[in-house]
């Protein structure tokens, strides 16, 4: 398989409790991988050590082959990482275009500059990838007036700006009405597809995650128990005892 | 050292630590529960100095008489607490953090006058404590008794605070609201009451700090600044919202100066070292260590929960060409009209309003407040009256390179700072300015000491007031316009999104630390450019212009005409500027005016001046449509 992110034995503790044990998996380009579990499973824990927002205590993280555990998240990105947050961190005194372009601008190493007016330069780039998640009518909008959804959009836009080949997504979904949610994953599955990027998502909603994801992997108590196709996962007894609480 | 000297600055030491413990004590209270930094602090622990002082003499100097003075002094300064929770704060716990502080700094104008009023500018000396004015022996070196007992009184005001905090219900609340407030309010605990007692709790202890001070420092009216600076820096040593972190910084702060003042001046190496001159010193540089080290202080956790309670910061709009065109014609066609004192009151304002922008520069839309700002206008400063009078510079070539001089100054401040954030950050920064003004004031053979640089006049061609004064319009103009155009190039949009969300801005691949130590630098070099113009129109340099009253002066223009707008800054610079001058024609007591004005301002328009005015003109446009 030609996987753009392979995870090898990953592992963290926090004081006594051992959030991530021994987590292996991998992501191939094109592929919608969804990481599921109970609260308190270990998923955001293990978003936050493929970025390098944590050290992990052991194990490999490999992008495209390279190791990058150690980096920092801003490095991460600078090797095509884009990354959506659980609560939505937006620059929310700029407008929905001139954040875009703010990521547009780092990737194009472009902010060093004092007298440039910012703004002027990427808007073509950034009204595009606005018109991909159906954002564009609103681009002159500060983020901090917007719908929590749109926001979620913004945030796609943003990490699509520096053409990714891994996009990480910390439950994409959370706060959307059921109707958003799942136009936002097909919207996100359509850009994966067409530009090849692998996506990596936690998600609680289980309609999004047995309609759009081409994997699955469960996460239970920080040791994954289950991997597979959609199908494979829903008859898988494991977890089905973890989700329904019974042992049948 | 011998043993016994050692063990005497010990003693001198942890004696001096308890009224800096009840101090710091209360202010860490109050900020856990309120998030309030609480600028008047300061002042109730003048109050209770000065109280505790008359109060003495009206119930006479047996013991009875000094200690009910003494808790008297304490309960008054508790009520006097109260009242500001009551009538000020109270009103704008929901107006964004920044404008709590400007009331607060109004509070501290009010308090001084009044204590201006009541018990004179002089100096208060106070009696001794009746029946403990001996002094103990202890290996052969004399001790107070007094002192004996204020280091008894700390643990025990620590143990009294651990078991109300602990084994309370009002202590379980406090300590619940530190953690998360909005839940406490959400589990339907009256906030209100809550914040009142925890006021009069903290002011107590202020006031007892101050009152137990009375045998063994005179009241001043400079001790408001003096003290809210020490237990800023005990808090944050030990903490934020820790009273054992307190008590700990404390006994290390009060008895890192008792060594200092012992040791005296040491030969090493030949070299000679005045430790008595660090006195002023060392706690700023153990601040400055822990921090670095420990960035939430020796016991303190990382900022408990804090929610959004504020709306987000409102996209910044450009000024218009137009409009600075007409008042760039104004400033120029001023001299014209007005007659020579407008004219240097307006040199005055325009090296303010350089100093209010670029103030405003780092922590508005950077995101990064400065409690110590005057630290760059001051070395400006110095730096243009140092360079002409020491080094013999032209006073042209003085002028231009001193701001870059407090540049190379703010490159190493900054480097520290931009490591922190938030109320430790701010902390930082006024350490920092309090290193740099207590050098100044105590190298005489450089700086004249407390008596400044004086001498420092322009050159010929610009020695006339109204030339001078289009010289500081021209640099200043030029200061204010370069901050105005970088915040809006990608390099202030970058400050801006930092601002907004360090987390995101770290995502899409900045480095956001190198740009805020950049902004540090710029800001930095361009206050002081404002004091190296200031200084050559005064003709003098004092260590004022580093204290921490230029920089309360900074903050309170900015806060005043509204951190939110791009002028307001200007405004703010103007209106303080022209109206302390006013005032203090009339009246001494212009800090009073300038207080009661300010909190009328925070009272009726919490969006400060050129923020309350939009509001209002945008409501006036509502109604006509």
């Amino acid at each position: 398989m030609n996987a753009v992110l392979q995870v090898e034995g990953l592992h963290k503790a926090f004081g006594g409790v051992q959030a991530v044990a021994d987590v292996s998996f991998a992501v191939a380009a094109g592929e919608m991988l969804a990481l599921i579990g109970p609260n308190g499973a270990g998923k955001s824990t293990c978003f936050n050590m493929l970025n390098g927002q944590l050290a992990p205590d052991a194990g490999i993280v490999r992008l495209a082959g390279r190791d990058i555990v150690g980096l920092r998240p801003r490095a991460v990105w600078r090797l095509g990482v884009g990354r959506t947050f659980q609560i939505t961190a937006t620059f929310v005194s700029l407008s929905v275009r001139e954040n875009v372009q703010m990521a547009l601008y780092s990737h194009a190493g472009r902010l060093r500059s004092l007298l440039q007016r910012f703004g002027a330069a990427f808007r073509a780039e950034a009204d595009a990838l606005l018109a991909q998640v159906g954002m564009l009518d609103q681009a002159e909008r500060p983020c901090g007036v917007l719908a929590y959804g749109d926001l979620k959009r913004v945030e796609l836009a943003m990490a699509l700006a520096n053409a990714p080949r891994l996009l990480l997504m910390d439950e994409p979904t959370a706060g959307m009405a059921p109707r958003e949610r799942v136009e936002l994953m097909e919207l996100t599955a359509g850009l994966a597809r067409a530009r090849n990027i692998a996506v990596l998502f936690t998600e609680h909603d289980m309609d999004v995650v047995f309609s759009q994801a081409d994997r699955i992997i469960v996460l239970d108590r920080g040791e994954l128990i289950a991997g597979g196709t959609p199908a494979e996962v829903r008859a898988n007894p494991k977890v089905r005892a973890v989700y329904l609480g019974s042992t049948h | 050292m011998t043993f016994a000297s050692i063990l005497i600055q010990l003693l001198n030491g942890l004696a001096a630590a308890a009224s800096l413990f009840l101090v710091s004590a209360g202010l860490s209270l109050i900020f856990g529960v309120t998030r309030i930094v609480n600028f008047a602090h300061g002042s109730l622990y003048m109050l209770g100095l000065y109280g505790a002082y008359t109060l003495i003499q009206a119930l006479g100097r047996t013991p009875l008489g000094f200690w009910s003075a003494v808790v008297l002094a304490a309960l008054l300064v508790g009520i006097a607490g109260v009242l500001i929770e009551v009538l000020v704060l109270r009103r704008i716990y929901r107006a964004p953090e920044l404008f709590q502080l400007l009331a607060t700094f109004a509070v501290v104008l009010v308090i001084k006058d009044i204590a201006l009023f009541t018990w004179g500018a002089e100096d208060l000396v106070g009696p001794r404590a009746p029946g403990l004015s001996m002094a103990v022996e202890i290996l052969g070196k004399r001790i107070p008794a007094y002192d004996l007992l204020l280091i008894a009184i700390g643990p025990v005001v620590l143990g009294v605070l651990w078991l109300l905090l602990t084994r309370t219900r009002w202590g379980a609340l406090v300590r619940a609201a530190t953690q998360d407030r909005e839940m406490v309010g959400a589990l339907g605990v009256d906030q209100a009451r809550l914040f009142t007692s925890v006021f009069f709790v903290g002011s107590v202890l202020a006031g007892l700090g101050g009152a137990l001070q009375i045998p063994r420092e005179p009241a001043n009216l400079d001790l408001d600044l003096a003290v809210i600076a020490d237990a800023f820096v005990i808090t944050v040593v030990g903490g934020l919202g820790s009273i054992g972190g307190a008590f700990l910084a404390a006994i290390i702060i009060g008895v890192a100066k008792a060594f200092c003042i012992g040791i005296g001046t040491v030969s090493w190496f030949g070299f000679e070292i005045s430790f008595s001159k660090l006195t002023l010193v060392v706690e700023f540089l153990i601040m400055a260590l822990v921090l670095v080290a420990r960035p939430y202080g020796l016991l303190g956790k990382p900022q408990a929960l804090q929610r959004l309670t504020t709306d987000p910061a409102p996209p910044l709009t450009a000024p218009s060409w137009k409009i600075a065109l007409v008042w760039v014609v104004l400033l120029l066609g001023v001299p014209l009209l007005a007659d020579r004192y407008i004219t240097i009151m307006l040199t005055d304002i325009v090296c303010f309003a350089l100093f209010a922008v670029s103030l405003h520069f780092i922590m508005g839309p950077a995101g990064m407040v400065s409690f110590g700002h005057a630290a760059y206008f001051g070395l400006g400063a110095y730096a243009a009256g140092l360079l002409f009078k020491r080094a013999g510079l032209p006073m042209e070539a003085a002028l231009l390179l001193a701001p870059l001089c407090a540049g190379a100054f703010a490159v190493v401040y900054g480097w520290f700072c931009v490591r922190l954030s938030g109320v430790y950050l701010a902390m930082l920064t006024l350490a920092f300015a309090q290193i740099s003004w207590s050098v100044v004031f105590q190298w005489d053979s450089l700086t004249g000491g407390s008596n400044g640089v004086f001498g420092i006049w322009p050159s010929a061609w610009l020695a006339d007031k109204t030339t001078y004064y289009y010289l500081a319009l021209a640099c200043c103009g030029a200061g204010i316009a370069i901050l105005w155009r970088v915040l809006f190039s990608p390099f202030g949009a970058v400050l801006r999104a930092g601002r907004d969300s360090p987390l995101r801005a770290e995502a899409i691949g900045i480095d956001l630390r190198g740009f805020q130590w950049a902004a540090f630098v710029l800001v930095g070099a361009l206050a002081g450019l404002a004091g190296s113009v200031y200084a050559f129109s005064k003709g003098s340099i004092s260590p004022s212009t580093i204290s921490i009253g230029q920089s309360t002066d900074g903050l309170i223009m900015v806060l005043l005409g509204g951190v939110e707008t791009l002028t307001g800054p200007v405004v703010g610079a103007a209106v303080y500027t022209w109206v302390r001058d006013a005032v203090a024609r009339h009246t001494e007591f212009w800090r009073a005016v300038m207080g009661g004005i300010i909190l009328l301002i925070v009272l009726l328009f919490p969006q400060g001046l050129v923020g309350g005015l939009k509001a209002l003109f945008l409501r006036w446009k509502e109604q006509r449509a």
